[in-house]
């Protein structure tokens, strides 16, 4: 029997110091049962070495003729050469955009449903290999792509599809027109979901799009370009263009556009509010976020510590609603440790591709530079870093999963967005207290609660400053919900009637 | 008492039964399944001649094959043990018992201490079946303490005690009964009768693996879990198998505090270790009857 964490603590840790934390036997160790690698196939996926922008309707070189690698992250190997779009090409695809708009606009809304239908059917019949690219492109595990963003990146478009034609009756008293061309600015972390959350409802209510996907993970967007082409969606509907940060700046400065719409980081979200002041576009913000997750003692625990697994290793907590702050009830923290630290064990990281993979690659050096940067500064500032013991690939991008304790909420670790498999734990007293603590941030994203008690879900929900509160579970999306935060989480809506109206001039 | 939420525990038996099993951990995982299989008979109409069937194949589950290991134990009616015991004397195979009024438990508990006190004589092991009526009239202590009683009446007997999970109407239930019984004394704790449905399922198997984790937190005691009822194929098996070792890890996986308890299991399993080994499946009538 393993001994019990020790009781003298003042503070909620796990049983080990960090220096000796790896080399800790786990609790209930596990290794016999070892699974063998399970490696999804990756024959049914045909990449092409190069790619060019997806403008009118076809694929086109760039004016720059000049084209950048993507990698895969579990690798560092090269998947293809993607173009580098330039300030002549962003005029070309806003254009393109524009000479679509009239028509499109001007279709029936069941014959845009009908291109709408057709597409999420061609992104399930093309699930597969979406999947693959996007593991491949990403790093996440292929047992989330599979089995999340694809089939929940299909369902955004199905849902959008139902409402194109019933946008004339479904605003009562108001007439709901299209705004014109939109630019839209995607992360990487959901690289195929993001672009249907943001191409879906501009479609549905007819307007046109440019499109530029993350420098990182630009593929599924290219397959997501062939998919349109095999839709037989009307040329410029839908432009992608690919490139660095430059391209997502010039796009969003184009005076052609009558919206921006941006998921990404606070400081980008920022500094296109800024450059937008004045211009009379339109603009979305989804940006970062500091999720509180809320467990108080009466809690299923076992299911809680789920739920803070999946809250903040989901997607190596490429999450902008990740639960990163956890804040315990003091009479429960000891108990619940002790739970994760085991289910921690448990995580398997490693290759992405591997059907068992739950933790897989980080997207890209500069991301990994910036958790181990937040990392460092959470041990230097006397924070207690814990972090499974687990072989980590030798090429490649990798960070283990990783939980601080004795965290104060002035640490960085505890205000900064880290983007990364890294948990910050904290305790509570009260649920006055859970709500201060869980409130004391720039974000307001998300928030989770862990409770049996029916009234304290209520009661929590109303004092929570969040966009999505998640009360037994976490990490939930409907395209019916509404997303979107809070403060510095950005403003607007994606999902729902609420999503819809982004998108919408009402007169 | 801890409480459990029913969609979370689906989620993370959905997890287990997702996981890919293949080539050599898919050959360990039957082998173990093999080793740690209760080949069970109990039907109104067991005979002599069928249960010592039953016992040739559970000492050779493929008899012209020697590197298939015998399974853990037969598990028969009270007056089918002393069949299985003469036929399994001198082999690892033990004799395992059902007793106190299998399945419904409905009997006086004078009747149920003697009967599993008489099945003990011919049978290492009694499966025994949790009080329900009791349980949920809320007698929970009429239910330790008849447990407590079958577990002195067998001596050196292992007590497998029988929650029936699909009569307990939720997980809460099960949590509160795993709880129990191993307060009371169960070796292991096993989910059903096989006589009611829903039996075995991998919800009710977290429940019960995470109470067992609690209990040797508690108080260092190792306590094992049998699933029974429903298992068909090596599909299923497996997935239980994934959950008792990402819950509870090596230290379970042994016939010592994991067993399986099915009647049509193992044919299946013989079959998978074929397939693995040649690549292709062979005809049932490779494999005998039991």
């Amino acid at each position: 029997m393993a001994t019990s964490p020790p009781k003298t603590s003042p503070r909620p840790d796990l049983p080990a110091e960090p220096a000796a934390d790896r080399a800790a036997e786990p609790e209930f160790p596990a290794r016999l049962f070892e699974y063998a690698p399970a490696p999804e196939s990756t024959e049914h996926v045909r990449l092409d070495d190069t790619y060019g922008l997806f403008i009118g309707g076809r694929l086109v070189a760039p004016h720059s003729r000049r084209h950048r690698p993507t990698v895969n992250p579990a690798t560092e190997e090269e998947l293809a050469q993607v173009a580098e779009a330039d300030a002549t090409d962003v005029d070309r695809a806003v254009a393109a955009a524009a000479e679509a708009y009239l028509p499109w606009s001007r279709l029936s809304g069941r014959r845009r449903a009908r291109y709408l239908f057709r597409l999420a059917r061609l992104v399930q019949e093309r699930a597969r290999e979406l999947a693959v690219v996007e593991t491949l492109d990403g790093g996440k595990p292929i047992r989330e792509a599979r089995d999340f963003d694809i089939p929940t990146a299909a369902q955004h478009l199905f849902y959008h599809a139902g409402w194109a034609d019933k946008l004339e009756y479904a605003f009562a008293g108001a007439r709901a027109r299209p705004l014109g061309v939109i630019g839209q600015v995607i992360p990487w972390n959901f690289p195929l979901l993001m672009l249907a959350w943001k191409v879906a409802p501009a479609l549905a209510t007819g307007n046109t799009v440019v499109l530029k996907p993350a420098e990182t993970t630009p593929l599924t967007a290219l397959l997501f370009a062939d998919i349109c082409r095999q839709a037989e969606l009307p040329a410029g509907v839908v432009n992608i263009i690919t490139g660095g940060p430059e391209v997502g700046a010039a796009l969003v400065r184009h005076p052609g556009l009558a919206k921006v719409a941006f998921t990404g980081s606070t400081a980008v979200g920022k500094e296109i509010q800024r450059v937008l002041a004045g211009s009379g576009k339109r603009l979305s913000l989804e940006l970062g976020g500091k999720a509180a997750h809320v467990i108080f003692e009466d809690s299923p625990m076992d299911q809680a510590v789920e739920g803070v697994i999946n809250g903040i290793f989901f997607n190596q907590g490429h999450v902008c609603c990740a639960g990163s702050r956890l804040l315990l009830q003091e009479s429960i923290a000891e108990p619940f440790l002790r739970r994760l630290q085991l289910r921690m064990s448990r995580l398997r990281v490693g290759d992405p591709l591997d059907k068992n993979t739950d933790v897989g690659a980080i997207n890209s050096r500069a991301q990994l530079d910036r958790i181990e940067e937040l990392v460092r500064a959470g041990v230097e500032e006397g924070a207690r870093l814990h972090q499974v013991s687990c072989r980590l690939p030798e090429r490649g991008f990798w960070f283990p999963p990783s939980v601080f304790t004795g965290v104060a909420p002035a640490h960085r670790i505890a205000r900064e967005e880290i983007f990364g498999p890294v948990l910050a734990v904290m305790t509570f007293r009260t649920a006055g207290e859970a709500v201060e603590l869980a409130n004391n941030t720039r974000y307001g994203l998300s928030a989770g609660v862990w409770t049996s008690k029916g009234s304290r879900i209520l009661w929590m929900s109303q004092r929570l400053r969040a966009g999505v509160v998640w009360a037994n579970t976490y990490n939930q999306f409907d395209a019916a919900a509404p997303f979107g935060g809070f403060a510095e989480s950005g403003f607007g809506r994606e999902g729902g009637a609420q999503g819809l109206g982004e998108y919408l001039e009402f007169s | 008492m801890a409480t459990l939420d029913q969609v979370g525990v689906a989620a993370r038996a959905r997890l287990f039964a997702s996981r890919s099993v293949k080539r050599s951990s898919k050959l360990f995982a039957c082998n173990l399944i093999i080793a740690c299989t209760d080949l069970t008979t109990l039907e109104g109409s067991d005979t002599k001649g069928r249960v010592e069937m039953l016992c040739a194949k559970a000492l050779h589950p493929q008899p012209d094959d020697p590197s298939i290991p015998p399974v853990a134990a037969v598990c028969v009616y009270p007056a089918q043990a002393a069949t299985a015991q003469r036929r399994l004397r001198g082999s690892s195979v033990k004799v395992a018992a059902v007793a106190t009024g299998f399945p419904s438990g409905q009997v006086p508990t004078k009747v149920k201490v003697a009967e599993a006190e008489i099945a003990a004589r011919h049978a290492q092991e009694i499966d025994m079946v949790m009080d329900r009526g009791a349980f949920l009239e809320g007698r929970y202590r009429d239910v330790q303490s008849e447990i407590a009683a079958v577990k002195e009446a067998i001596k050196d007997g292992h007590l497998k005690v029988i929650l029936e999970t699909g009569e307990l109407g939720g997980l809460d239930q099960v949590r509160r009964a795993s709880w129990l019984a191993m307060e009371a004394g169960a070796d292991f704790i096993k989910t059903s009768t096989g006589k009611i449905q829903p039996a075995a399922t991998l919800e009710v198997a977290v429940v019960m693996l995470e109470a067992i984790r609690d209990f040797a937190w508690a108080t260092g005691r190792e306590v094992g879990f049998k699933p029974a009822g429903g298992i068909r194929n090596t599909k299923q098996a497996i997935a239980y198998l994934v959950a008792v070792s990402e819950i509870l890890g090596d230290r379970w996986l042994t016939p010592q505090r994991f067993r399986i308890g099915a009647s049509s299991l193992l044919n299946d399993v013989l079959m998978q270790i074929y397939k693995e080994r040649s690549g292709g499946y062979q005809s049932p009538e490779d494999f005998t009857q039991a």
